[in-house]
């Protein structure tokens, strides 16, 4: 029998309606996936295994009745941001111990009504603030890859490290992740595998632990561009729980792959050919050109000359805005509390002992930015930048881009624990350099897997569309993806 | 602008967050390193801009204020450390 678990989820949604076997054969072989590579890997903090045998089952008797749903059946792992019901919700932190919601996020009540089975509870970096997946209560998650002939363990990129592994690995057909800054794309990039960040507003927050609830958008991490898009088709709802989820119909975005690109315009934007850039990534951006450009696509040349302001007016807006959103873990209504003399040092200690060292970090910046006398100086200015940041994009679009092609990431994947990453905040910061930017104007980006470096690590190309244009991102990743083939890490663990 | 220690331990005190002598001194590094690079945004000319408020322009979804959810106050105290007959538990706060 062939191994389930290398099926796409396209191919899956055949074989399960032509009987080829079942979803819980399906799952079965997930599950005996994960038990082989958790240990390993640390992809999941939680396994549903008895959950997920009974969703299963009962997408098999629905697929016998011919009553399918778009994922009937499917298995998929969840980062452990989105609330699932009366299943470990921490956000891969220690102040929300043992915290299990009475009720369910939209994007999660979406897949689940599709008929989607969920597998377990991904790993992330605590409240989705991290590159690498090492600022998780829960340990480090592991890349399945390696560099050719190493034993070095290498981070799988964060926040979302657990669900982009879990892919990786085979450890679930797809995953939800989110993304702030980069979080969906970056770990999809140096894991091989194809991430999208929908336009803000495509995905409903509700549900979703918050961290900067203007960047924070829901999104998928899949093998290939299809499922991802199939995924997101599932995800995306306007909701009333979520007066930022927009009312435009989602689209078949499945129908735009497979569209020839002849006549679209491809900007490269000159801002994102950063000083100290690894030869390897210009070299593989030039291939991105190449191919699109074969394909009957139009390559111009942009400016966007507020690029580099982007990342550090994120790290202006993005700890403001968590600083607020974190504000209610006190001890009192959920999660850890830690006893004090008094209420004040109950709410001190809880949150000294609940919280990890990035997360009181960035608590700090926001605290502070925001603190009277410093709310023009740095808040102000940076949702001003921000403006600009977002013109320089609507230009790019008003001159008839289609399109942006940029490079996912400034690196291949680092090792874990890395030192010269850990000594300076900012250096960590900075792996976000090419993602952060349509965040902060709240675009569509998608990373598809585009080669490996001379190491044999994945490298990723990014694609930014028009607000609410992932149907072009998807149009033009195939391309990409036709072009480059898969990537597989060679099997070392379990 | 930089951050002395005892700025640290202020904002500290904001946030609610206990930070021993030693932390707030490894912080007081750490916070300076993130400000000196946002620095980087006063050579950005801001004259006339409008900050964002919100990346998708449209206005305001409204509804009618009624009530359209209740009667859940043992799932709301679910989850609570300390709760009785669904009401939050916490030590002492008037005397």
């Amino acid at each position: 029998m062939t191994d389930l678990t290398k099926l796409t989820i396209a191919e899956a949604r055949e074989g399960l309606k032509n009987k080829d076997y079942t979803s819980l054969e399906l799952t079965e072989a997930f599950l005996g996936n994960i038990e082989a590579a958790n240990n390993s890997l640390n992809a999941y903090v939680t396994v549903t295994a008895d959950q997920a045998r009974d969703m299963a089952k009962a997408s098999d008797e629905k697929l016998g009745k011919g009553d399918a749903g778009a994922l009937e059946g499917i298995p998929l792992g969840i980062k452990d941001l989105f609330a699932t019901k009366g299943v470990h919700t921490q956000a891969c932190s220690h102040i929300l111990d043992g915290f299990k919601p009475a009720y369910e996020s939209t994007v999660t009540s979406n897949l689940w009504a599709d008929g989607a089975v969920m597998l377990g509870k991904l790993n992330m970096d605590e409240f989705a603030m991290g590159s690498s997946n090492e600022t998780s209560y829960y340990g480090d998650v592991i890349n399945p890859w390696r560099k050719k002939g190493s034993n070095q363990d290498l981070v799988p990129g964060g926040s979302s490290g657990g669900s982009a592994t879990a892919v990786a690995a085979r450890m679930c057909m797809g995953a939800t992740a989110t993304d702030t800054g980069g979080s969906i794309r970056q770990p999809a990039a140096f894991t091989g595998t194809v991430g999208i960040k929908p336009t803000y507003g495509r995905c409903s927050r509700w549900g979703v632990v918050a961290f900067a609830s203007s960047l924070d958008q829901a999104g998928p991490i899949a093998h290939t561009v299809r499922d991802s898009a199939i995924l997101l088709k599932s995800m995306a709802s306007v909701d009333p729980k979520d007066t930022t989820s927009v009312d435009i119909e989602v689209p078949d975005y499945e129908a735009a792959i497979g569209k020839s690109v002849k006549g679209l315009k491809i900007g490269i934007p000159a801002e994102y050919r950063m000083d100290g850039m690894p030869g390897e990534i210009e070299e593989l951006w030039q291939q991105g050109i190449e191919w699109l450009k074969d394909a009957g696509a139009e390559i111009v040349d942009i400016s966007m000359p507020h690029t580099k302001y982007a990342l550090p007016a994120y790290y202006i807006v993005a700890p403001a805005e968590a600083s607020s959103n974190l504000a209610r873990y006190d001890g009192v209504r959920y999660g850890l509390r830690v006893p004090g003399k008094d209420i004040v040092e109950m709410y001190e200690n809880t949150r000294a002992e609940g919280f990890g060292e990035e997360v009181k970090r960035r608590v700090l910046i926001g605290t502070y930015v925001l603190s009277a006398g410093y709310y023009d100086a740095y808040y102000l200015k940076a949702q001003k930048v921000r403006t600009l940041i977002k013109r320089d994009f609507d230009l790019a679009w008003a001159n008839g881009v289609d399109a942006i092609l940029t490079p996912a990431t400034p690196s291949a994947a680092f090792g874990v624990a890395d030192q010269d990453l850990h000594s300076d905040p900012v250096k960590m910061y900075l792996n976000d350099i090419f993602t952060v930017t349509v965040n902060m104007a709240g675009l569509p980006g998608i990373s598809v897997p585009a080669g490996l470096d001379k190491s044999g690590l994945p490298l990723g190309l990014q694609l930014i569309g028009k607000p609410f244009d992932e149907s072009t991102l998807f149009q033009v990743g195939q391309i990409i993806e036709d072009a480059a083939g898969s990537f597989e890490p060679e099997k070392w663990w379990g | 602008m930089s951050v002395d220690t005892d700025t640290v331990k202020r904002v500290a005190r904001l946030a609610r967050i206990k930070v021993s002598e030693d932390d707030a001194m490894r912080m007081t590094g750490e916070l300076n390193a993130i400000l000196g690079f946002v620095e980087q945004l006063d050579e950005v000319n801001i004259d006339g801009v409008e900050p964002m408020t919100s990346v998708v322009e449209q206005t305001m979804k409204k509804r009618a204020d009624g009530i359209t959810d209740g009667n859940k106050s043992a799932d709301i105290t679910l989850n609570a450390p300390a709760s009785e007959d669904s009401f939050f538990m916490v030590p002492k706060v008037v005397e």
